[in-house]
């Protein structure tokens, strides 16, 4: 319980430490969604759609078939009623062939339907997991920076999200859009075939209900802002004080917090009561007009039936014009939901595109050489580096780490420390100066055979969800168990993984699930030992663990040590004191290297640093 | 979800009833619709009664506006209780979290509980307002057109009787063999989620261990499978609107070839058999509509659920009765003591505090020290009850702490925080947490003592200097001051500081504890720190070591007798200090 006051602060905390203050964390830096027209976005989407071109074909295809026999339904239902005039007058034998006609018309508009519907399923989520594949392939491209700099959140719902989006939106909305169109085309031309002026009075009547729901969504929408902003308002408050929950129960200042969040609520419920009214209009508001269509077709239907004017009509062609009113409103209310569907999807294809077209990491260079046996001598040589430009971090930092000894970091928080480690796996690039591996330049070898010759334990734990055999294995995939094992032992891990309800065969959530945070550790130390590295990098762990298990992680750290080139950004006595040499870094220089006694006898920083606590 | 509704729904009983009275009086006008105009047709076209055509369309226009003024009533009746019950459990969500134990908050997190408060409360809303507007219209719809088909025609009325069924009979068989479907859909879609969400936060670890072939390759089959089973769903779901076509116009067919027999014998007339085939299409859009409002209702109860899981969560403490106690009198009883006290945070093995048994008087100042964990900021806590002691017993002004009503607890002990939190508001609005009428000589009188009087002079607007969100517009020792001076309003008997001057200098910090020893005598201070010099002045000074006590005593006597703090002391300060 560092900081019991801060749920989840520690947590961040550590976060940003590994990931170094890269600073601002604009959704869309590196990600410009600007350059996207209509054009280009339809273009690259396109791209994944061509494998599943045959789809796409006959979806349309399929489409068109189904609203032409569907709008032919009206038409035989019209004939049909025809033939029963009335009592005595009911001519069977037209009717017959008429009513065969319509069940085959049926069952092949059925048909039609579902190949479209089938098709189109089938084409957006095939379409959606290849965009997903590209765009999962595309993060592991990227640039440790833009990894770091940009929130996970955003990365993933880029990935799962807006991948959806498109998919529906663009490929669903589409078929839906085109489905529509031309519905209200062919039930145009169906009218005008069976009687000009009846079929004007719908086509005429009709945009009215369109205007009106455009006037009401018009009129909600300054409504529908302001309940936002109120609601925004009253998360943003709510999540202040939930999170100091524990300071407001301690001062009792609860009662105060429940009466202004009942107070921005009750403004909220007055906003909201008014959005969602005005919005609700919208529905019953097209049925009037509706509504009305269809009474005007019934009269101007009936009159022409009885007068023969302006047309003669049927009565089962009024029945046909009844059919059409009543259905003519439905795709203009779906073109419209649709509509806004695609206007999202649009926005998710250029975020998606926007991370597709992100800057990927510098390939290895083309000379680029492999390392055969490094014996893990490291030298960083006038090394200059930072995050973001305006903010220098490393200055002019010059270490020689012979192989197979113990280097210990130490210095105040941001002064560095873990920006080195980022730096020797390549992570990042130096912007100046070289690092250099057995007296080779680092940005000399490929990147796979730089990182083969570490080993890395961070502060903050990473397990994957896999059996606790599996992340210990990690580094080597085809370990034999016995291997494992040893690796475990080694690790004072193997004890306590005995214990766990299914040995090795254990399953481990995401990030960890029920292990410790000490036992997390001790198997990311395990994952380490497993693959023999030449050089060791830890960045031990700040947070404090139960003593029985800290002494074991340090054990365990040390026998890891034995023989090897170690760097440690270190936060434990111990550590420091074993060290062959210290590195005292402040403000991203190296200010003073040595044993633990040497510094403290000069009575400089680190005498300072070590009096006060130390790790702070 | 519905124990849930029931109760919040209860005081809205009465528009409740008048939505869905308005509802049923709209419906029973769209039912009427296909047999005016069957009347048109048989009355009207058959005799050539134009009047009669223009009678009959004009009451139909006239139940459409009508129809309308009934629809709006409705909505707005919808947008009233809808609106009221997610503010009512918006308010209830609210109160809820103020009172829960901070591990139900950290196991709940923030995030997660402002979603439930906004998010999911809204789901809620929506769907109680679709409930009123569209739970009765769509089966009432359905079920009134086959009534009314009866009406006209028993022996034709009953192609409906199998119609509907079967209808529902296609929803329910594709339904219920496609959620499964979707339900593994969307396991596969957060399993994607994760290996997404793994590579990122572990992509360090992954590049180390040259891993991302194998990540990718793993990500791919999850995506493959993800795509599977939604191409599964699809196959089934395309069914459903085909399928319902063609039952609905084999009824149709059916219809009109049974209809037209019984309209040449004279059962029927034409206009009535068309009358039959429109309320055949308006059973088609009713059930087609109930189908979706599932999907919404589905929606509708998990979220219901997640704001129950939190008004169902149980409270972090029992309330002592209310009603206020009688403080003793200054100097009667010890200002904070504990008795054998142990405290063990929910789900660890180990105590953060065992056995821990001390006496302070009025006025004395306590000094705790010891390392990162050793059970310093757990102790403090148990003094304004933000936990119970696991057993044992804590006492502030020779009252158990669970015989104080805990706004009066709260108000005798004041606490500043290791972090330095401060809310959006104003200086002032930060400062009067403890006393909400103090006067601003009040104000400056704890802003003196805490030694941050001279840089809120220095803000423009003075007390009422806007504060950001964290205060991030003040620096660390700035916020660290004023969170003291906040706990100072009022003159509380007992201060609690939890380690809350780390931030300052040491001449600042120097001063800050000058200023504090001067209000000894009148107020208790009970002082966290991992500085000896911020505790060597105190009164007595307790030393934790892992939760357990290590010594307790004067400086100078804990110099001589633990060995712990003699280590603490030499680490920090020079021979000639420690002995100073």
């Amino acid at each position: 319980m560092a900081n019991p006051y801060a749920a989840g602060a520690s947590a961040s905390a550590t976060m940003s430490n590994v990931r170094g203050n890269v600073g601002g964390t604009d959704p869309n830096q590196g990600m410009d969604v600007a350059g996207y027209g209509v054009g280009t976005v339809l273009r690259r989407v396109m791209r994944y759609v061509r494998p599943h071109l045959t789809l796409l074909v006959a979806a349309f295809v399929a489409s068109a078939a189904s609203v032409v026999l569907q709008l032919y339904v009206p038409v035989l239902i019209g004939n049909a009623i025809d033939c029963m005039v009335a009592a005595g007058r009911v001519d069977f034998a037209r009717l017959a062939p008429v009513l065969r006609r319509l069940a085959v018309v049926v069952a092949a508009a059925g048909a039609c339907q579902w190949v479209q519907g089938y098709c189109t399923n089938r084409l957006s989520y095939n379409t959606a997991r290849d965009l997903r594949v590209d765009a999962y392939g595309k993060l592991d491209r990227l640039p440790l920076s833009f990894v770091d700099s940009h929130s996970h959140g955003d990365l993933l719902s880029r990935v799962i999200n807006d991948v959806d989006q498109v998919s529906d939106g663009l490929l669903q909305g589409f078929t839906q859009l085109f489905n529509g169109v031309a519905t209200i085309v062919g039930t145009i031309a169906f009218m005008l075939s069976i009687s000009v002026p009846v079929a004007l009075v719908v086509i005429l009547l009709t945009p009215l209900s369109v205007l009106a729901a455009g006037l009401i969504t018009r009129k909600s929408a300054s409504s529908f802002a302001a309940q936002q902003a109120l609601q925004g308002e009253l998360g943003g408050f709510a999540e202040e004080v939930i999170g100091n929950q524990k300071l407001v129960t301690a001062f009792a200042h609860a009662p105060a917090d429940v009466a202004t969040f009942g107070r921005v609520n009750a403004e909220l419920y007055e906003k909201g009561v008014r959005a969602q009214f005005i919005s609700s209009l919208s529905n019953p508001s097209t049925r009037l007009v509706n509504n009305v269509t269809y009474a005007a077709v019934a009269i101007a239907g009936c009159a022409s039936v009885i007068t023969g004017w302006p047309t003669p009509l049927s009565v089962g062609q009024v029945q046909s014009f009844l059919s059409y009113a009543n259905q003519y409103m439905k795709p203009f209310n779906e073109i419209s939901a649709v509509v806004t569907q695609v206007q999202t999807a649009f926005a998710s294809a250029r975020r998606l595109l926007a991370l597709m077209d992100a800057a990927e990491e510098k390939p290895d260079a083309a000379d680029a050489g492999e390392l055969p046996a490094p014996r893990g001598e490291l030298e960083l040589d006038h090394v200059f580096f930072s995050y973001r430009k305006d903010r220098p971090l490393l200055r002019d930092v010059c270490i020689h780490v012979p192989a197979g000894k113990r280097f210990a970091l130490v210095g105040p928080t941001g002064c560095g420390k873990t920006t080195l480690i980022n730096l020797l796996l390549r992570f990042y690039d130096v912007d100046g100066g070289t690092i250099t591996l057995d007296g080779m330049d680092t940005r000399g070898l490929t990147r796979q055979s730089l990182r083969s010759a570490f080993g890395m334990v961070l502060q903050e734990t990473w397990l994957f969800e896999g059996t606790v055999r599996d992340n210990i294995a990690y580094g080597m995939p085809d370990a034999t168990d016995e291997q494992v094992v040893a690796a475990a032992k080694r690790a004072h891990a193997h004890k306590f993984i005995m214990q766990l309800p299914q040995g090795y065969q254990t399953m481990v959530g995401e990030g960890g699930g029920a292990l410790s945070q000490g036992q997390r550790q001790l198997l990311c130390i395990a994952r380490v030992m497993m693959c023999d590295p030449a050089v060791l990098l830890l960045d031990e762990a700040t947070s404090s663990i139960d003593t029985r298990t800290e002494l074991q992680v340090q054990d365990a750290f040390d026998r890891m040590m034995e023989g090897r080139t170690s760097l440690v950004v270190a936060h434990r006595l111990s550590t420091v004191r074993n060290a062959d040499c210290i590195i005292v870094m402040r403000d991203g220089r190296v200010v003073e290297k040595g044993t633990h006694e040497e510094l403290l006898a000069a009575g400089g920083f680190y005498r300072d640093l070590y009096q006060s606590q130390f790790a702070r | 979800m519905r124990e849930l509704l029931m109760g919040y729904l209860r005081g809205y009983r009465g528009r409740v009833t008048v939505g869905m009275a308005a509802k049923v009086v709209e419906v029973v006008f769209d039912l009427m619709t296909p047999m005016i105009v069957a009347r048109m047709i048989d009355v009207g076209v058959a005799h050539h009664d134009a009047r009669y055509v223009l009678r009959m369309g004009a009451l139909l226009v006239c139940l459409a506006c009508v129809g309308y003024c009934f629809t709006l009533v409705c909505q707005r009746m919808a947008a009233l209780v809808s609106q009221g019950v997610g503010t009512d459990l918006r308010n209830a969500l609210f109160k809820k979290t103020m009172e829960l134990s901070a591990e139900d908050v950290d196991r709940f997190g923030t995030p997660s509980l402002t979603t439930r408060i906004t998010n999911d409360v809204n789901q809620v809303q929506v769907a109680i307002a679709l409930g009123i507007r569209q739970l009765i219209r769509w089966p009432f719809l359905a079920v009134g057109s086959m009534v009314a088909a009866l009406l006209i025609d028993f022996k034709l009325g009953c192609i409906f009787l199998l119609c509907t069924p079967l209808i529902g009979l296609v929803f329910w068989f594709v339904m219920s063999r496609a959620v499964p479907y979707f339900r593994q859909m969307q396991t596969r879609l957060d399993r994607v989620s994760l290996i997404t969400r793994e590579s990122l936060s572990g992509v360090r670890v992954i590049r180390a261990f040259r891993r991302e072939k194998d990540e990718f390759a793993r990500f791919r089959r999850a995506a493959n499978d993800q795509a599977a089973t939604a191409v599964a769903a699809g196959r089934l779901t395309a069914l459903l609107s085909p399928a319902t076509f063609v039952v609905l116009n084999a009824g149709v067919v059916a219809i009109l070839w049974s209809g037209a027999f019984r309209v040449s014998v004279g059962d029927l007339t034409q206009g009535e058999v068309m009358a039959f085939v429109n309320y055949m299409t308006q059973t088609l859009l009713a059930v087609a509509y109930v189908a979706n409002l599932v999907v919404t209702f589905t929606r509708g109860s998990a979220s219901a659920q997640r704001v129950m899981e939190v008004l169902d969560a149980s409270p972090a403490l029992a309330q002592a009765e209310a009603g206020r106690v009688e403080p003793p009198a200054r100097g009667e009883a010890p200002a904070v003591s504990l008795d054998d006290a142990t405290f063990c945070y929910a789900g660890s093995s180990q105590p953060a505090l065992a056995h821990v048994t001390l006496d302070v008087r009025e006025g004395e100042t306590l000094g705790i020290i010891g390392g990162t964990g050793s059970g310093k900021s757990t102790l403090v806590q148990l003094l304004p009850r933000l936990y119970d002691a696991t057993s044992g017993s804590v006492s502030v002004l020779g009252r158990d702490v669970r015989e104080w009503p805990l706004d009066q607890l709260r108000a005798t002990v004041a606490i500043v925080p290791q972090r330095a939190s401060l809310m959006t508001g104003t200086i002032r609005s930060n400062l009067t947490w403890r006393k909400p009428d103090a006067t601003d000589d009040e104000l400056w009188a704890a802003l003196e003592l805490a030694q941050a009087a001279d840089f809120v002079r220095a803000k423009p607007a003075g007390l009422d200097e806007p504060v950001e969100a964290d205060g991030k517009n003040f620096s660390g020792g700035q916020r660290q001051r004023l969170t003291i001076a906040r706990a100072l309003v009022g003159s509380p008997r007992v201060v609690v500081l939890d380690d809350s001057a780390s931030a300052l200098d040491f001449a600042t910090d120097a001063r800050l504890r000058q200023a504090l020893a001067s209000l000894s005598g009148t107020t208790t201070s009970v002082v966290v720190s991992q500085r000896v010099s911020a505790v060597m002045g105190a009164t007595k000074v307790l030393v934790l070591d892992h939760g357990r006590v290590a010594g307790i005593g004067t400086h100078a006597e804990l110099l001589r007798t633990c060995a712990l703090y003699r280590e603490i002391c030499l680490s920090q300060l020079s021979p000639e200090e420690v002995s100073a």
